[in-house]
Parts: C-alpha cells; structure tokens; sequence
C-alpha cells in the first residue's frame, strides 16, 4: 500500500453509519408516477424528445443531450408520457424544473439493450459515446457529465486515475453497500476507464477505514483481476471524499486554484459512476436506477435501497416508514452538505445519494448565532487552508476585493468551519451567498462596461456632430465678415451702404452682433453721419459763445475759473469741426494720392489713418501711382544723402551702403514704372448704370459682373473665358520673365517657375 | 408537513462560546491558588468586586442598545474579562479602583465598540492601563509574600475590610522583583539577589511570584491541552522574551536586565502569555499571524521592562500590538490549496 498524505484540516462529525447497514440492500417498488427532470447534471438541460401521451419503454431516451456539456435522460419504466411540465425538483433553492412525467404499467418493459461482448476491444470513441448515450453524470454529488471528464484535454497527460470510494459523510453508506456488493463489477469499470485513458501509471480506490468489508471486497476483487487496481485506506476525516481533497491524499498533489484534475495528470471518479459506466458498456444499460440510503430517526426502518430514478421521495420513504410528523427538516443528502428538500413530491435523480429524516433531537436546529469571537477553529478546521473569520468578516462587509484576496473562491462549501464554530454562526451560507453576489456583480460589470462603451460612443458622435456645425457656422462667420470689410471699403467712397452690407448678416442667435451691425449700419450712412457731426459741431458752438458771454457777464475772480471753461469749449468746437471736416473729406472721391492731405499735419495717427483709408480706396493704377512716387521721393533723398556725405567727405563703407541703397531705389523705380505701363492697358468694366468713382467698387462691379456673366454662360464658355484669362497671366509673366533675365534680377527662378506654372495650367485646360 | 429550510450543515459540534469561557475561568484556578497562599485572599475580593461591576455594567449597556440581556451575558465573556483584571489589579487595592477599572474594560473598551468581538484592544489591558494611568500610587502597592513580611495572609473578610477602606493594616506591601530590578542601581544582580529578602526565599524570581506564574504556566498549558487555543502565540511571546533577555543579559552585572528565567517567571509573563496574549478577539488572526504577534509582544515587553517607565509592562505590550494586529494580517495569510505561496490581504484581483 503506498503511502497517503494526511488531510489537511478537517473534522470528526459522529460517523452515524451502522444505522443504515443492518439490513440489505432493498430494491425500492417502481412507482406509480415517476419524475424525470431533464436537468439531472452540471452543464446544459437536455431537451425532451418524447411527446406527451407516447408510450415508453424501461431505457428509452426521452431527452436528448444538448451539446457537448450535456447528458440524455432515459426512462426509468415503461409507462405513458403524460405530462412535460414544470415540477418541484431537488434543489436548495426549492426551485422548480422542467420534467417528463411518466405514469409507469408495471410492466417494466425493456428497450433492446445494445452491450457488448468484449467491451475492452472497443475504440475509445465507442465507449465515450456509450458512456454518454447513457446518460452517465457524477453520481457522487457532483453530476458532471462523465464523457466529458474522461476526455481530458489533449495537452493534459493523465497519469493517475481515482476511484472515490470515500464516502466520508455521516450518515450515507450508499457507496459502501455498492462496493461490498458490486465490487467485480467496479474493479472491471476502473480497468475499463484505465484503458480509456491509456493506462495511467497509477490505478487506485480511494477507501476510508471505516469501511473494512468493502475494503475486502475490493482487494479480492482487484486481485482475481490482476492486482493493478490498488486499494488505498486512510484515515476517517471528514472531508477526505472531496475530489480535491481526496487527490492531495492519494497523490500529495494539490490541484490549482480555478482549475480540473486533469491538469495536473489525474482524473477522478465515482465508484458509482464506475458501476454505472460497467452497465452501460458491457449490457448497454443506459443510468436508470442508483442505490440511496434512507436513513433517519423518523423512518420505522432505515437502510439502503435500488431505486429508480424519477421515484417521488414520498414514495421512497413511505417504504422505510417514515413519520412526516417526527421529521423537521428533511435533507437530500448527509448532514454536512446536503439540502434541505421542501417537499415530498421531489424526485430521486441521478445525484440523490441519500435522504435523511431526522427528528428534532437527532439533528437539533442550531442555536442563534453569537458574535464570532475570532478564536480561529473553523481555520484550524478548513480543508482547503482559508480563513473563515475573515471571510466571515468580509462577507458580512460585502468587501468582493477582501473575499477574493483571501481566496473565497477556493472554499468547497463542505461545512466542517460551521461545524466546529463554537457561536454556531452559519458561515457556509455567507460564503455561498457572497459567491453569488460577487458572480452577480461580475455579470453586472460587464453589462455596464458595454453600457459605458456605448454612452461614450455616443457622446463621441455627438460631439464631433457639434464640432461639424460649429466649423460650418465659424466658415459663415469669417466669410460675412470678410463681405463685410469689402462693402465697408465700398461704403466709405460713396455707394449706399445697403448694398454692400447687405451682405453681412449678423450672426445667428448673436443680438450683439445683430445690434452692432445695426449700429454699424447707421454709422455706415454717410447722410446721417454727416447730420450727426454737423449736429455736434453746432452743439459745441452754442456751448462756446454762451461760456463766453458768462465769462464776460461774470465777476472778476470767477472770470479765470469761466477762462478755462471758455478754452475747453472752444476746444471742443475745433474738435467737433475737425471731425465734420475729416467726414467730409473721406466722403469725397480720393483722385490723387500724395497731394491730398485732408487731416492736418498734427494729427500723424489720423494721418497715417487717412492715408491707409485712401490707399485702400485707391484703385490698383492708383496705388502704383502712388508707390512710384513715394519711391521717387526716397531716390531723392537718398541722393541728397550721397550729395552730402561726399561733400563732407566721408569714405568707405557708409558711402558704398548709401550708394547702393540709391541703386536699388532706382531699380525699383524702374520696375514700378514697368508694372503701371503694363496696367494701363487693362480694360475696366463697369456696369453701365454706375458711374465708376472708385476703383475699390469698380473692382466689385467687375467681380459682380464676371459672376453674372459666368452664370449666364455655359460651361463651354466659361472654359474659353477660363482658358482666354489664363493666357493673358501667362503673356504677362513672360513679359516679366524677360524683363528680369534683362536686368539679371535675383528673382529669375520664381518668374522661371511662375510662367511654368501657367503654361501647365493653360495646357490643362485645353486638354480638359 | 411543511419542512424546514435550513442550509447544510445541519449537524453541529460540541464547541460553545460559553463553554471556551468556562474552560479559560478553570485554568485561572491554580494561578489563583498560588496567590492566594502567597498573598491572601485580596485577589478573590478583587475579582468578586470586578465581576459584580462588570456582570452590571454589560447589562446596563446591553439594555441600553435593545439586545437580550440574558443571551449575551451567558456567554461569560465579561466573567472572563473581570477575573482577569482581578488577577491583574494589585491584591488589596481600592475598591474605586477596581470599579473603574471593570467598567473602562466592559464600557469603554468592548461594549462601545459593539460587544464581544468586535473590540480591536483587550478589554481587561484596557481598564488597566487605564487606572495605571490615572491612578498610579495605589497600582504600585504590591502585597509582599507572607513569608517574606512575616504577617499572617489575610482572611477573606479582612481583605474586603481592607479594599474598603476599613482597615489599616501597615506593612504587607513590599516591592516585586520588578520594582527591585527597575531600581537597581550600582549593585549587581548576584549581590542583589543576596541583599534582599524577596529573592532569598525564593529561588529565581523571587518569593511568591514565581509560584504564581507557574500556577498560570499550569493553566495555560491545560489550556493547550483543551485546543482552546493553538500553541503560537503564547510560545512566540516567551520566546521573544526570552530572547531579549538572554541577548542582553550579560552575566548579572548591575546595568544588566535579568535573566530569561526571571523574566519568565516575574511579574505577570505567563499570566500574560495564556491568558491576555491568546484574546483571540484582538490578536491576529492566522497561526503564522500570531507567531509574529506573540513575538513582538515578547519584544516589547523587554523594552518597556527594562528601559521603560514601568516595571512591569504586559499591558502595554499586549496593547501596542493589537494596533498592529489588522497589519500584521494583511500580510500572513495562510496558503491556501491550490495556490503556489500565500497572498496578500490587499491584493487586486480580477
């Protein structure tokens, strides 16, 4: 026998055992109805093939496995279908669950069952898929579906398969009345998974010492089949049946957190499930039946018993005698993990391992709940190595973070902490209820991250909606403003200012805006401009001669107080009819440019406005008119400067700059003459009723003109008046080219380049 | 029929709150026993007027919050808690002294934070330190062994005329090894040892003392025995005390500390050891938790002993760490199954 590890933890509830093992194994009747939950496993409900008034027989598949993570149900007796329904079924919850209820003849009449001669020839895929058309789910509890667990991962190699004949609970002897009975048959099952699994190294039956009959039962049994199935027994600890445990005991291995056996290189399973896999391989015997302990003070006897599944426990129990009046709390399993069933009418399923019926002083309802005292024997207690206080602390907290830091996750809810709890505090229920609030709020977490994604997108799209309207509305803006300058500039030499403002529309839902374009609007009227300056230069004038006649009225000592007030006034008159002069002269046509001074000398500021204002009014010959003079004037000077620095003498550098500062006025000179003699002959259009008195609104009449031309045109035309305007830029930039190459200007390569650019862009349009 | 519904499991052990209680207030005997041979029965008076004070101030205080008076107060915690204090207190003390005391340790520090269990300090070094403080002539008044003072123990009835007042006796009060070793000055431990009485009639450390914490080394070990508490704390606690003792021991000369048996076996260290240090409301909460728990109790309390104001210093220690405890949590979690190495409390998990 090799060498067990010992169970961590754990504790020693009283065994309770002998009761249900005074008499042999009773075959329960077939009942009258029975139950059939298609949900009898862990992973997907099975989906009902049968309909309800067909006639079934013992065997039959009713409903079909869904998936791979999945397992059919079979009839248990032949009968009737007569209902597919929902029904209370065993579950802590009380919940209830969709089932097949078959009313049974009493016949027990069998389908053709398909075995097979010499089940170890046959090829895995054979007897998985025999395992699985069984319907063969953990037995053990548990009810995973065995095809799965034997087709471990490809990646996982399994060195080591477990029988668990453990039954380390209290109470329930079911396992342990198979073995003694069926211990052949379980040795040839384990013999066949080990072939399954191709042959693990280490074959073994996990036993508790108390259990010495099966015990013997196996090893003969093992022995007359070549001695490789080993029996191992160990000490009687509750929990050491539990898969996890059970693998660190046989193994010394610990399975890792939130992952399988198989992982690790085992594979463990029931020794009901080995049982029942045997019958389904060699008699192709689908799972119908499973051997349940009843056991419990309130029962006249208590024992094992063969039982179908789908049998009411009522009916179960009225076989061993029970009293419904001694009984308190009726649970579907053993004392330290099972639940409490609420009603009789549940059905036996392929999980029931035992029904306990105790009275009040068998199993005494625990006391209330006193404060916990942290004195640390559930830790002590723990098979899994937590620490229950805290988790206890936690939960009562409801802090997810701390219970999964401590590891929450890995409790196996097997009660031995509240077991041992000397405040009698209900741990295992805080723990399952905190599992479940924490999958609750991992559910609820990713609903609300995709809320989030989804609202951000949103808003995302609604911006750059926002950010789209805003751009077109600031494009508005700048392009009303610039109309707005251009009918502002033809507004100040003359033409109503209607036209041109007609253009510039206040921004939307702007009043401001709205009400400084009025305001703007009416100051833009020269003819109530001009009425208010008048009017102010009146005002002031009448304010003049009356301080005056104070001054003269007024006593001697006021007489310099009234002075001032006389200089202030007269002050104020010169000013208002400086303003009415300034209006009157923008008013009037700018037809020359450097003589016209209409703002005294002492003004530079309204000077250099004046100026800028009639530069802007002046049309483009006018401009360069003006530039050539200005430039005429500078040579001047510039020669003056030459005159003078060699008539005082001065040599060198000074000198050289002064004179090849003059030299450059002069080129400019030279090529600003060039550029008005080349705008002369440039046609002026105007329209016909407007009299052409600044060139400003000449140069919008002309755009205004093109534009209504170019609307009445067709495309041909306006290809030829496009391609007619590109050769006139073209002859002008080659005229400029010449020019340049004929005084080597430095600029050469820019006309170079110009002139190419044209003629690219002329040879474009011709072929367009 | 209707059934109950209950959630597994459905069966239960035999383990009581108020039977762990009961078990602690047994192991208190034999300490008990040697105190009052060595010093009358001043220490029963105590624990009679710290019970009454306490069994009546829990059951104020539970009235006033609406809870169950007769529920809570069976499960014998605020017992435990007055017998502790009387075992703590001077024998022969006031008894105002011993009424504030009781209800700092029931009040203030276990019903204010919610009763039983939900207490970060221990209650009965609580109401300690607490008159230490305000009251610190009459908790310096030690009994000396009768053997040592020559006058008769005193009876029961003249302890409690004593406590109250009504008595004068002079005399019984004598310095604890302690207070000799604090106020040790220039002479060394041997020549000490010789020079006075105390130690001269008994062996290590000194008469009287060193049977009552054997007597508390006896319980605490029945204790153990009973699984009421797991070996790591108390031994950690020794051993850390032991420890300094011996590092800084050095032969006995007059600046010296005392040797680790001394230590042992002066003041109130086993006492404190199995009976204040494994509180198991305030101390850490995993066996690995309590290793360093224990330890830097026994730490301390060499500190505080030896270069510390007060000659003896358990309730000082004890407090400090139960600061520490949560902390000292957070990082000794055990390991659990399946996972490579243990886990931090604070740690993120997806």
């Amino acid at each position: 026998m090799s060498k067990c590890f010992p169970l961590t933890g754990g504790v020693h509830p009283a065994e309770n055992k002998q009761q249900s093992l005074q008499q042999a194994l009773k075959q329960a009747a077939i009942p009258r109805q029975l139950i059939l939950p298609i949900s009898q496993h862990i992973g997907a409900p099975a989906a009902a093939i049968v309909e309800v008034g067909e006639t079934v027989l013992a065997g039959q598949t009713i409903a079909e496995a869904q998936g791979p993570f999945s397992a059919p149900v079979h009839a248990s007796s032949s009968g009737t279908v007569v209902a597919i329904e929902e029904r209370a079924i065993p579950h802590p919850s009380g919940f209830r669950g969709e089932c097949i209820i078959i009313e049974t003849d009493g016949q027990d009449n069998w389908v053709e069952l398909q075995g097979s001669e010499h089940p170890f020839k046959l090829s895995h895929e054979d007897v998985l898929e025999k395992i699985r058309n069984a319907g063969i789910a953990g037995m053990g509890g548990a009810g995973f579906p065995a095809a799965i667990k034997l087709r471990p991962p490809a990646t996982c190699d399994i060195d080591t398969l477990i029988i668990n004949g453990t039954e380390c609970e209290p109470y329930i002897t079911a396992d342990d009345v198979l073995m003694q009975r069926r211990a052949e048959d379980i040795i040839q099952g384990t013999l066949l998974l080990a072939q399954l699994l191709d042959q693990p190294q280490r074959i073994v039956i996990g036993v508790e010492d108390n259990k010495p009959q099966a015990i013997a039962a196996l090893q003969t049994a093992s022995r007359q089949y070549g001695d490789k199935v080993e029996i191992c027994s160990f000490a009687t600890k509750y929990p050491s049946g539990g898969e996890k445990q059970l693998i660190h005991i046989l193994t010394g291995r610990e399975v890792p957190s939130q992952k399988l056996p198989a992982h690790i290189g085992v594979v463990l399973q029931n020794v009901g499930t080995v049982a029942a896999i045997w019958d389904a391989v060699k008699l192709g015997r689908p799972l119908v039946s499973r051997i349940t302990t009843v056991v419990g003070q309130s029962l006249s006897e208590q024992g094992n018993a063969e039982v179908r599944l789908g049998t009411p426990v009522q009916d179960l129990l009225a076989e061993f005698g029970f009293k419904p009046d001694d009984c308190h709390n009726l649970i579907a399993g053993g004392p330290m993990m099972g639940f409490s069933l609420e009603t009789l009418a549940a059905p036996i399923v392929k999980t029931s391992n035992c029904l306990l019926a105790p009275t009040p002083e068998e199993l005494p309802p625990a006391p209330p709940a006193q404060a916990c005292i942290r004195c640390g024997l559930c830790a002590e207690a723990c098979p899994a190595s937590l620490l229950p206080q805290q988790l206890y602390w936690y939960a009562k907290a409801q802090d997810n973070e701390r219970l999964l830091s401590h590891n929450l996750m890995d409790c196996i809810e097997c009660g031995a902490c509240s077991f041992v709890c000397p405040s009698s505090i209900p741990l295992v229920q805080y723990y399952r209820a905190s599992k479940g609030a924490i999958r609750q709020a991992e559910v609820d977490k990713v609903k609300s991250d995709r809320s989030r994604q989804r609202f951000e997108f949103r808003q995302l799209r609604l911006d750059k909606a926002e950010a789209e309207k805003e751009a077109k509305r600031q494009a508005r803006k700048k392009a009303a403003e610039l109309a707005k300058q251009k009918a502002a500039a033809a507004k100040a030499t003359g033409n109503d200012g209607s036209q041109a403002t007609g253009a510039d529309k206040p921004a939307d839902n702007d009043l401001v805006a709205a009400a400084m374009a009025r305001v703007q609007n009416q100051q833009a009227d020269p003819a109530e401009q001009l009425a208010k300056l008048e009017r102010g230069v009146n005002n002031a004038h009448n304010r003049l001669q009356s301080a005056q006649q104070k001054m003269a009225e007024a006593e001697e000592p006021q007489q310099e107080k009234l002075a001032a007030r006389v200089k202030q006034a007269e002050l104020r008159h010169a000013e208002a009819k400086k303003k009415l002069s300034d209006f009157n002269a923008e008013q009037k046509p700018v037809v020359s440019t450097a003589e016209d001074k209409p703002v005294s000398k002492d003004d530079p500021v309204a000077a250099a406005i004046a100026r800028a204002q009639a530069k802007m009014s002046m049309s483009p010959q006018e401009k360069l008119q003006a530039n050539l003079d200005s430039l005429a004037k500078r040579l001047d000077k510039a020669r003056e400067k030459i005159a003078k620095a060699e008539a005082d003498g001065d040599t060198g550098a000074k000198l050289d700059a002064v004179k090849t500062g003059a030299a450059k006025l002069a080129e400019k000179i030279a090529a600003a003459e060039t550029e008005l003699a080349e705008l002369q002959p440039q046609p002026t259009t105007t329209v016909a009723n407007k009299p052409e008195q600044d060139a400003a609104s000449a140069a919008i009449e002309k755009a205004k003109s093109k534009a209504a031309a170019q609307a009445s045109m067709s495309d041909d035309d306006k290809r030829t008046a496009k391609i007619e305007s590109l050769k006139q830029r073209l002859s002008k930039a080659e005229l400029r080219l010449n020019k340049a190459e004929a005084e080597h200007d430095d600029n050469i390569e820019a006309f170079k380049t110009g002139v190419e650019k044209l003629k690219q862009k002329l040879i474009e349009m011709e072929v367009n | 029929m209707a059934f109950m519904r209950q959630s597994s499991p459905h069966s239960h052990g035999v383990n009581s709150t108020a039977g762990v209680m009961q078990t602690v207030l047994l192991a208190c005997i034999p300490g008990l026993l040697a105190m009052t041979v060595y010093f009358g029965f001043g220490n029963i008076v105590n624990i009679i007027i710290a019970a009454i004070t306490a069994l009546g101030c829990e059951a104020a205080i539970l009235k006033l919050r609406g809870k169950p008076v007769g529920f809570y107060l069976k499960d014998y915690s605020a017992l435990v808690t007055a017998v502790l204090l009387g075992l703590a207190l001077p024998a022969y003390c006031p008894w105002w002294l011993i009424v504030v005391a009781s209800f700092s340790a029931i009040v203030l520090a276990k019903q204010l934070y919610g009763g039983l269990g939900y207490n970060p300090f221990n209650p009965a070094m609580v109401g300690y330190v607490i008159v230490l403080i305000s009251f610190p002539l009459p908790m310096t008044q030690w009994a000396g062994a009768s053997t040592l003072t020559g006058i008769e123990p005193l009876s029961f009835l003249q302890g409690l005329q004593q406590s109250f007042g009504l008595l004068h006796i002079d005399g019984y009060t004598a310095a604890t090894p302690l207070d000799l070793l604090k106020q040790n000055d220039g002479l060394m431990l041997s020549q000490l040892y010789q020079s006075e009485a105390v130690f001269n009639h008994g062996s290590v450390a000194g008469a009287g003392w060193e049977w009552v914490n054997l007597g508390f080394l006896l319980g605490g070990l029945y204790l153990l025995y009973k699984k009421i508490f797991t070996w790591h704390a108390p031994v950690s606690m020794l051993l850390g005390l032991g420890l300094m003792a011996a590092l800084f021991f050095d032969g006995g000369s007059s600046t010296s500390g005392g040797s680790p048996l001394f230590h042992w076996f002066s003041g109130a260290t086993m006492l404190g050891a199995f009976f204040i240090v494994t509180d198991p409301v305030s101390s850490a909460v995993s066996n690995k938790g309590r290793i360093v728990y224990g330890f830097l109790i026994g730490i301390t309390l060499y500190i505080i002993r030896v270069w510390g104001n007060y000659p003896d210093a358990i309730a000082f220690a004890v407090l400090l760490m139960n600061f520490a405890a949560p902390f000292i949590d957070y990082y000794t979690l055990p390991r659990s199954y399946g996972h490579s190495k243990s886990r931090r409390a604070t740690e993120k998990t997806e």
